[in-house]
């Protein structure tokens, strides 16, 4: 369970506030959409889940089942259950996707003082995950996101979370840049992750990434809080109202 | 993949402040007394035993170099060396070659232990004959170590110290030293000729590929003995030899000058393949007591179709003064040099190469992969240049710099010059940061900084560590992040 409690960020320097007050609970085994106009904050709000060092807390606190994020390195939070699929992927030059996800999927093991995948068995996981997200395996060879298109980076994003198996996955508009076909693939990749113990966050500004990954709940932000939180129907009144409702409330 | 994860290992069993390789192994020294004289010099020729006409060129080169003034255009800050406060002599007392390993002191088999001396070395220093690399161990300035000797001279290759080949191939070495490297090339080049102890001596005959890699390890020993090695590599037509060169050095509190001075010669369809991967010591912290090391590296392409290629890591020294080069005499001769060069706290590295093309249709590429963290300096300096009759020359250079931190420097200086219009210099150059981001992106996904680090670097090096021979690429890896440890996070 994901539980945020009247969180305050700020830029670094303090010379932005962003975050301010936002609460947010996340069962086993729910998906939440967050969703909200630009620039209200969910990517920071991803970010600061993740650990993030460009923020600083001003007030409030995130336990992942009971444990205290806030007080851990990013690394330490990842090996905890938490990932995030960027909204922006990174590119790493000259290192093998593949060599890349063994370096992480094993320093998570170890992390947890578990034992390390041995080789046959990772390249396996690696080949069906793979296959299932459409990846093909010259792709595994290449440097990571390197010259990767929009649609493949968050087709990459997906095949990390599946290896990694995260108890939190916070997927920042995984559905922005995907066409319809890699949208729908993308969707059954996340749905076939769906567990009792394993939670998702899901941000993003379409309501047709939600008719794919049906959410639980679906929480409006705005500048910086969560203003709404309703049900899967909340998206459809959204797609079609828009944001003016609940976010003049808060302007007010 | 697995070779990261040794890395990291390996980066984890250190203990930060201290220098592996920082330790000093006892052996009774017999030494010239401090400074440097016409005296030292004939002192040094004696004990070597040397002949009439060695002697004669050393004290030639002394003499010379007294006239000449140290080089100060490099980017590199040092306190003024005093000459005379050195040692220019320093042998293990048992000086009498042995004949098998039993009879090698302990002491240094110990040391090359200590070193990490790759497995493959190790089991023949321990007798193991099933590798086939042969290490010609110049152990403070004197080679005691001399393997697969009879394998060699099957092949006819001649593998031994540079002292011995001056007494048993006079011919060859009177033809060749000081041919590449003139005696007054520079000023550190001309010192080494005065005083030169050791190094090894390389003669392929024609058309013999040498049978294994052959393998140098340096190691300074002794306190304030000034290092200078003298390596000679003769490839005749269509022979072939690839030669792996790697030193570690022990920890010291003043500063310690080496001079080395390297010439490859290659004839007709002839290439050499030169690895080095260097570790000298870089001093502390704040800079003290690491190794100068000013090296002059040269190779002759005299035969056509001939090809020289230099490979370096460059991961120690207080201060790097390095310019591997290839004079591409021969019609279609190739050069290459592909170097890592990794400055961490407040190391000073100029560093590059030379490509001279003289000949018709000759060809050369450089790779250089700059990293800098700490407070280091990191520059390459390169020259390409085209003879008046060097038609069709050809140079791809790629020259990039990967900045860790905010302290630290990088500065990129090719000097390109052309005096034949069918001349092709391609030059591409890149400066780039680990950025937050990447950073953070790693750590998402569970690396620590330093894994992250060390995945990020070696995707960096990566074009360059494929040049390298397996195993010393495996070793390369895990020396450059060392190097680069406590430089994040
Ligand atoms: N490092 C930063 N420095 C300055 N401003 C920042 C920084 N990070 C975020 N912001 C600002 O904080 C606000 C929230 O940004 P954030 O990226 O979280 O929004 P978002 O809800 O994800 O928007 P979008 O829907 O466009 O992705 C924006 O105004 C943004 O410009
Ligand atoms: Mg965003």
């Amino acid at each position: 369970m994901l539980e945020i409690r009247n969180l305050h960020v700020a830029i670094e320097d303090g010379s932005k506030k962003i975050l301010n007050g936002l609460d947010l609970t996340i069962h086993n085994g729910e998906v939440a959409a967050i969703m909200g106009p630009n620039g209200s904050g969910k990517s920071t709000l991803s970010y600061v889940i993740a650990g993030k060092p460009d923020y600083e807390i001003l007030d409030g606190e995130i336990l992942l089942d009971g444990e205290n994020l806030l007080e851990m390195e990013a690394d330490a939070r990842a090996a905890a259950g938490v990932f995030l699929a960027f909204q922006y992927p990174l590119e790493i030059p000259g290192v093998a996707t593949m060599t890349f996800l063994k370096a992480a999927m094993n320093a998570q093991s170890r992390a947890r003082g578990e034992g390390e995948l041995k080789t046959p068995d990772f390249m396996r996981r690696v080949k069906l995950g793979a296959e299932k997200l459409g990846i093909p395996q010259e792709m595994l060879r290449r440097g990571l996101n390197v010259g990767f298109s929009g649609g493949e980076k968050k087709r990459m994003e997906i095949l990390q979370m599946a290896l990694l198996e995260p108890s939190i996955g916070i997927l920042d508009e995984t559905d922005s840049g995907l066409d319809i076909d890699a949208l729908k693939i993308v969707s059954e990749g996340v749905n076939a992750l769906r567990s009792a113990d394993r939670s998702f966050l899901v941000i993003t500004h379409y309501q047709r990434l939600l008719n794919y990954i049906v959410p639980d709940t679906v929480h409006v932000m705005s500048k910086g809080r969560i203003v709404k939180t309703g049900g899967k129907e909340l998206a459809l009144e959204l797609e079609a109202n828009g944001y003016a409702d609940y976010v003049s409330d808060v302007a007010a | 993949m697995v070779a990261v994860k040794e890395t990291v290992e390996q980066v984890k069993e250190l203990d930060v402040d201290q220098y592996k390789y920082g330790f000093s192994t006892d052996l009774e020294v017999d030494k010239a007394p401090k400074g440097l004289s016409e005296d030292i010099v004939r002192f040094i020729s004696a004990k070597k035993g040397e002949p009439e006409w060695m002697l004669e060129w050393r004290l030639d080169a002394y003499r010379r170099w007294l006239t000449m003034t140290e080089p100060n255009w490099a980017r590199v800050h040092y306190p003024k060396i005093d000459f005379n406060d050195s040692y220019y002599y320093a042998a293990p007392k048992k000086n009498a070659a042995p004949k098998t390993l039993d009879e090698v002191d302990p002491a240094i088999l110990d040391a090359y232990k200590k070193l990490g001396i790759p497995l493959r070395e190790q089991e023949i220093l321990a007798g193991v004959q099933t590798s086939k690399v042969a290490v010609d161990a110049v152990f403070d300035s004197v080679s005691v170590v001399t393997t697969f000797k009879e394998e060699l001279k099957k092949a006819g290759v001649i593998f031994c110290s540079i002292s011995e080949a001056i007494k048993e191939h006079p011919e060859l070495v009177r033809k060749y030293l000081g041919s590449v490297v003139p005696v007054t090339d520079n000023y550190y080049a001309t010192l080494n000729c005065a005083v030169f102890t050791d190094g090894s001596f390389v003669y392929i005959p024609e058309g013999v590929r040498c049978p294994m890699e052959l393998s140098t390890y340096f190691r300074i020993n002794e306190k304030n003995t000034g290092q200078f090695e003298r390596t000679l590599i003769i490839a005749e037509k269509g022979s072939y030899v690839s030669y792996l060169e790697g030193c570690t050095a022990p920890q010291r509190d003043e500063n310690q000058l080496h001079a080395a001075v390297v010439e490859l010669v290659t004839m007709d369809d002839a290439e050499i393949k030169y690895s080095t991967v260097q570790n000298w010591y870089p001093g502390d912290a704040d800079g003290k007591g690491g190794i100068y090391n000013f090296v002059t590296k040269r190779g002759d392409c005299r035969g056509a179709n001939s090809k020289i290629s230099w490979t370096q890591v460059e991961t120690g020294s207080a201060i790097t003064w390095k310019y591997p080069s290839c004079i591409l005499r021969g019609d279609n001769s190739r050069g290459e040099f592909y170097s890592i060069a990794v400055s961490n706290g407040m190391q000073q590295v100029d560093s590059g190469t030379k490509m001279i093309h003289l000949g018709k249709n000759t060809t050369s590429r450089i790779i250089s992969k700059g990293i800098s963290a700490g407070r280091s300096q990191n520059t390459y300096r390169g020259q390409v240049s085209a003879h008046r009759k060097a038609s069709n020359a050809r140079n791809f250079t790629n020259c990039d710099s990967l900045l860790i931190g905010e302290q630290c420097g990088a500065h990129t200086v090719p000097y390109l010059e052309s005096k034949n219009a069918s001349a092709v210099f391609e030059h591409e150059a890149t400066t780039s940061k680990i950025s937050e981001e990447q950073m953070f992106y790693c750590r998402q996904r569970g690396l620590s900084a330093e894994e992250a680090t060390a995945l990020i670097v070696n995707g960096f090096v990566k074009d360059v560590l494929q040049q390298l021979p397996m195993e010393f690429a495996v070793e390369a890896q895990k020396l450059i992040s060392i190097s680069l440890e406590g430089s994040v996070g």
